[in-house]
Formats: C-alpha cells, sequence, structure tokens
C-alpha cells in the first residue's frame, strides 16, 4: 500500500492522459473532412458560395490590412469588459442570495424576470437611454453574464453540503470563516459551470449587438459585407466568432478543471 | 485501570431533561423525551437503539449544532449554547474538505486558533502519525479509502484538543473487517490521548466492545430505555471478544435493543 499505490495510481492516470491524445486527432480528421466536403461543394459549383481557398486569401488580406485583428479586439474588448464586471457582481450577489434568505426573497423575482428576457431584446431601450457608443453594448453583454453567472452561484451556496459547514463550526469557525474557507471551495465548481455559460451567452451576445449598433467588431463587419455581397469576408467572421468563442470556452475548461481538481468525477 | 464513574466526582458532560420536538406546536412530534445522563471525565460511552431513537438528536444537541426545545447539557458544569472546538464531532458521512489535503483537512482548526504554522504542522503530523496516515498526508480525500478517510477526520477533530469526543456512527460505512481495525485504533488513540466520548452505533457488538457503559434507547418518543455497564478490562482484545463475559454483556443489550416493550401512549406526554 501507502507510497506504492499512490505510485501506482499516477502510473494509471498518466496512461489515462496519453490516451486522450487520439481525440485530438480524431478532431483533426473530422475537421479536414469538413473543409474537403466544403471544398468539393463549391468546386462543383453546387452552391454560390467562396470555396475554402477564396476564404484564405481574404482572411489573409483582412490581417493584412490590419481590419480583421482590429475586429477581434473591439468585440474581445467589449466582451470581455461587459463579461467581467458581470461575474464581478453576479458572484457577490449570488453569494448574498444564497446565504441570506431575505436577501434571495428580495432579488430573486427580478432575476427569474430578466432571465426571460432575451438580452437582446434590451439594445433598443439601452441605446435610447444610454446612446450609441459602447456603453450600451456593454450593457447588454454585462446583463447576458450576470444573469446566467448569479443563478449558478447561487445554487452553488445553497447545494454547500450541510455537515461541511457543521465540520467547520465544530471545529470553531464562525460565519466570517465558514464563508471565504467553506462556502467559497464548495461552491465553486457551481460558480465556473456559470461562468462558463456567462462567457458563451455574452460572446453570443456581443456578435448580434454589433449586428445591430456598432461601427466596428466581427457583428458590423459581416453586417457591412452583407450590403456589399462580400460573403468571403462573412465566411471569414463567422469562422473567427466559432474558433474565438471556442478557444476562450477552452481556457475557461482548463480553468475549471484546474480550480476543481479536488473534486471526484466520474470519466 | 481505575474509572471514574459518575456517582463519584463531577460529571463531564450532563444532560438534564433533555427534550427536542419538532414541527408546530399542536401536533409536534417528540424525538428526544426528557433525557436524563451523567457522563464522567474519561469514560467511553456507546449509545445504540433503533433507527429514529433520537440518538442524532441527543448528539447533534450536545455538540451545539441543535437546540433543545426544552432542558439543557452542561459541560462542566456549563451550559451547551453553540458549537466549540472543546466538544469534537466526527460525522458518519466523513465531511472532509474535499479541496484540502489530508494535513490541510488536520490544520483547519488549528488555523482558525491562530496557531503559528510551525506548531500546526507539529500538531498535524502527531495526529496524522497517530492514526496511521504519515504516508498520505499530502493526499487529497477522493484518493483515500472509506477507512481512511475516516481515520483523517478522526485526526481533524484530536487536533483541536477536544475534552470531548462525540461520534455519529463514524463507522457505519465501513465493512467488518475495516470497522474492527478501526476500532481497535480509536481505542489505542483514546487509550494515549485520553477524552470522553460519546459513541453512536447500530452494531451491538462494536458498542459493547468499546464502551465503559452502553447506552440503549428506546423511540417514540426517543428517550433513555437502559444503562449496561461493561465490567471488561482495558486494553481490549479479540480474547475479551471472544469471552463468554463479552457474550454475556453482548446478549443483554441485544435484549434491551430489540425487545423491548412497546410505548402505550405514543407521542404524548
Ligand atoms: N430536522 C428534523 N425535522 C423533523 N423531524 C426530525 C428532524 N431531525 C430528526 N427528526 C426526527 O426525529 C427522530 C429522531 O431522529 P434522529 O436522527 O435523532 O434518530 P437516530 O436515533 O439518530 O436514528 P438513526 O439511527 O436512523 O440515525 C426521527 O423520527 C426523525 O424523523
Ligand atoms: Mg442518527
Amino acid at each position: 500500500m501507502s507510497i506504492h499505490a499512490a505510485k501506482h495510481v499516477e502510473t494509471i492516470e498518466k496512461a489515462r492522459a496519453n490516451m486522450r491524445v487520439p481525440p485530438l486527432l480524431l478532431n483533426f480528421v473530422a475537421f479536414a473532412f469538413a473543409v474537403t466536403i466544403w471544398w468539393a461543394i463549391t468546386a462543383a459549383k453546387l452552391v454560390v458560395l467562396p470555396g475554402p481557398l477564396e476564404v484564405f486569401q481574404r482572411a489573409l488580406q483582412l490581417i493584412a490590412n490590419g481590419q480583421l485583428p482590429l475586429d477581434i479586439v473591439s468585440s474581445l474588448r467589449r466582451v470581455l469588459t461587459g463579461f467581467l464586471l458581470g461575474v464581478a457582481l453576479a458572484v457577490p450577489v449570488g453569494f448574498l442570495m444564497g446565504w441570506y434568505r431575505v436577501a434571495r426573497a428580495l432579488i430573486e423575482p427580478y432575476i427569474q424576470f430578466f432571465r426571460m428576457v432575451p438580452p437582446l431584446a434590451v439594445i433598443p431601450l439601452a441605446i435610447v437611454t444610454m446612446g450609441i457608443d459602447e456603453t450600451p453594448k456593454i450593457f447588454v453583454i454585462f446583463l447576458a453574464s450576470f444573469l446566467s453567472s448569479v443563478v449558478a452561484t447561487y445554487q452553488g451556496v445553497i447545494g454547500v453540503d450541510r455537515t461541511l459547514i457543521n465540520a467547520a463550526r465544530v471545529l470553531g469557525a464562525r460565519d466570517r470563516v465558514i464563508f471565504p474557507r467553506v462556502i467559497i471551495p464548495a461552491s465553486l465548481p457551481f460558480i465556473l459551470v456559470g461562468v462558463r455559460i456567462g462567457l458563451g451567452s455574452a460572446w453570443a451576445t456581443v456578435v448580434a449587438a454589433e449586428l445591430i449598433a456598432a461601427q466596428s467588431g466581427l457583428g458590423f463587419r459581416m453586417q457591412q459585407a452583407q450590403l456589399y455581397y462580400d460573403l468571403s469576408t462573412i465566411f471569414v467572421s463567422l469562422i473567427t466568432i466559432g474558433v474565438l468563442g471556442l478557444l476562450m470556452d477552452r481556457l475557461v475548461q482548463a480553468a475549471e478543471r484546474h480550480l476543481t481538481r479536488w473534486q471526484e468525477r466520474v470519466q | 485501570m481505575s474509572l471514574d464513574l459518575p456517582q463519584g466526582g463531577a460529571p463531564k458532560i450532563s444532560f438534564q431533561n433533555v427534550t427536542r420536538r419538532f414541527g408546530d406546536d399542536q401536533n409536534a412530534f417528540i424525538a428526544l423525551d426528557r433525557l436524563n445522563l451523567d457522563i464522567a471525565d474519561g469514560e467511553f460511552v456507546t449509545v445504540v437503539g433503533p433507527s429514529g431513537c433520537g440518538k442524532s438528536t441527543a448528539m447533534n444537541i450536545a455538540a451545539g449544532l441543535m437546540t433543545a426545545s426544552e432542558g439543557q447539557v452542561l459541560v462542566d458544569g456549563r451550559p451547551v449554547s453553540g458549537p466549540s472546538p472543546e466538544r469534537g464531532v466526527i460525522f458518519q458521512q466523513y465531511a472532509l474538505f474535499p479541496w484540502l489535503t489530508v494535513r490541510q483537512n488536520v490544520e483547519f482548526g488549528l488555523r482558525i486558533k491562530r496557531i503559528s504554522a510551525a506548531e500546526r504542522r507539529r500538531i498535524a503530523d502527531h495526529f496524522i502519525d497517530l492514526v496511521g496516515l504519515k504516508d498520505f498526508a499530502d493526499a487529497l480525500p477522493k484518493t483515500l479509502s472509506g477507512g481512511m478517510k475516516q481515520r483523517c477526520a478522526i485526526a481533524r477533530a484530536y487536533a483541536v484538543n477536544p475534552i470531548i469526543l462525540l461520534m455519529d456512527e463514524p463507522f457505519g460505512a465501513l465493512d467488518a473487517l475495516t470497522r474492527v481495525q478501526m476500532q481497535d485504533q480509536l481505542l489505542d488513540t483514546w487509550s494515549r490521548e485520553r477524552r470522553t466520548v460519546i459513541f453512536i452505533t447500530h452494531d451491538v457488538d462494536e458498542a459493547v466492545y468499546l464502551a465503559n457503559r452502553v447506552i440503549v434507547m428506546a423511540a417514540r418518543p426517543g428517550r433513555l430505555h437502559k444503562i449496561i455497564p461493561v465490567d471488561l478490562p482495558y486494553p481490549r482484545t479479540e480474547e475479551i471478544r471472544l469471552s463468554p463475559a463479552f457474550a454475556e454483556i453482548r446478549n443483554q443489550v441485544w435484549h434491551a435493543v430489540y425487545h423491548q416493550n412497546p410505548q402505550i401512549n405514543q407521542n404524548s406526554r
């Protein structure tokens, strides 16, 4: 037993980690397959869409003239500002709701109500009241990420095992200690799931918001391209949106895995 | 080994008319009815009784995690008014903090006491060693077996130097073999670090093997049924476990638990 057993477990886990490499290869195969199909369909002129090569050349052009990087930066800046503000408010509010019954009863109806209103539906109101600069867009993203994170956080707090709280109390912990040392770590997995969902909805919202009202960003670029029937640019924007969304999600997922290593997982 | 039985000296823990009701006043459910019990300093008391007879309720009130509807629990003559590190609790579900390693779990209560890092480490290592988890000090709970988790919980409770240990079916989830090993280890630890222990169990053998006295409770309403002294010497060994004297006491307890007279005036006082 003892050290030996621990070493053994480690070896098994390493072996498992190695076995996780093939999926990446499979991902690549799937990707190559899709591009090939795309190429075949467009080359055969089955549909009037730009082919992979055309889109790739357009992407290089847009990178070279600085437009694509600029669009990416504008969109990312909006999404990150709104998202961070949303999460920064959602976590304390979620804790408040989970910990104090009174706070929950006061806040929950509003949260549930606003959750039923798609964030984009707030744009007209936001533009009228906040003008057409960055503020309404950031506000809408803030709203989208706040709503999804706040629910996850407070459900996480409610779900904290009572016996863990009792265990801390019988060791001499008061609320002031239980909060940072038990409630926060115990609800972290829930919070991170909320953050991940929040980032997803923030990204979806920013692109849509830019389609409606913006002078820059990936959504705006697509909207412009639509006016000029510039299909290649639309494709470049779409792919960029997808890739960036995927990257951000993977990043949060990696952070999540790292921060909740202690969790027992069924894999 | 001499024992301070309740008749000599002030009791360490004293349940005085402890009653606990659940639900509204009209049709309140009496989970615990006027429990009176004195436990001596350094005594090892086990509590057995049918499910729902108020064992956990009594323990939670003594721990300060639940309030009594009537009556009070005194520790060293002072009424219990909330949880305190002087009364360590070991839960059936281990209740280890899964994000902390074994050592960090054991150090949890010491941190709250604001003990310096070096001293914390020294104390934690001492108790981790005592429960035989030396090689797993830096492991996370998810990598431990049930028995190891419970040993870690015991080390954590011991580390804050409680004068009383309250254990609610701590070995309930363990297999028979691990259970016997844990019993011996607990007695071993208890003989070296003497504490007053209240130990709840469903297992009559376990109750007799560990205790100075076995408290048998009855249900509906939850109440004290019988107190059976165990006049067997410590250290308890396999020889004692298989002795006729042990079998005799075991039969007594068994009878007290499984052949209780039905209570006629159910749920009323
Ligand atoms: N929070 C509660 N609300 C209502 N009833 C409760 C509550 N806690 C306990 N009870 C009731 O009080 C009675 C005693 O419960 P308790 O948990 O003390 O029993 P127990 O002797 O520990 O049983 P077991 O051996 O099954 O653990 C039970 O009938 C239970 O249903
Ligand atoms: Mg119980």
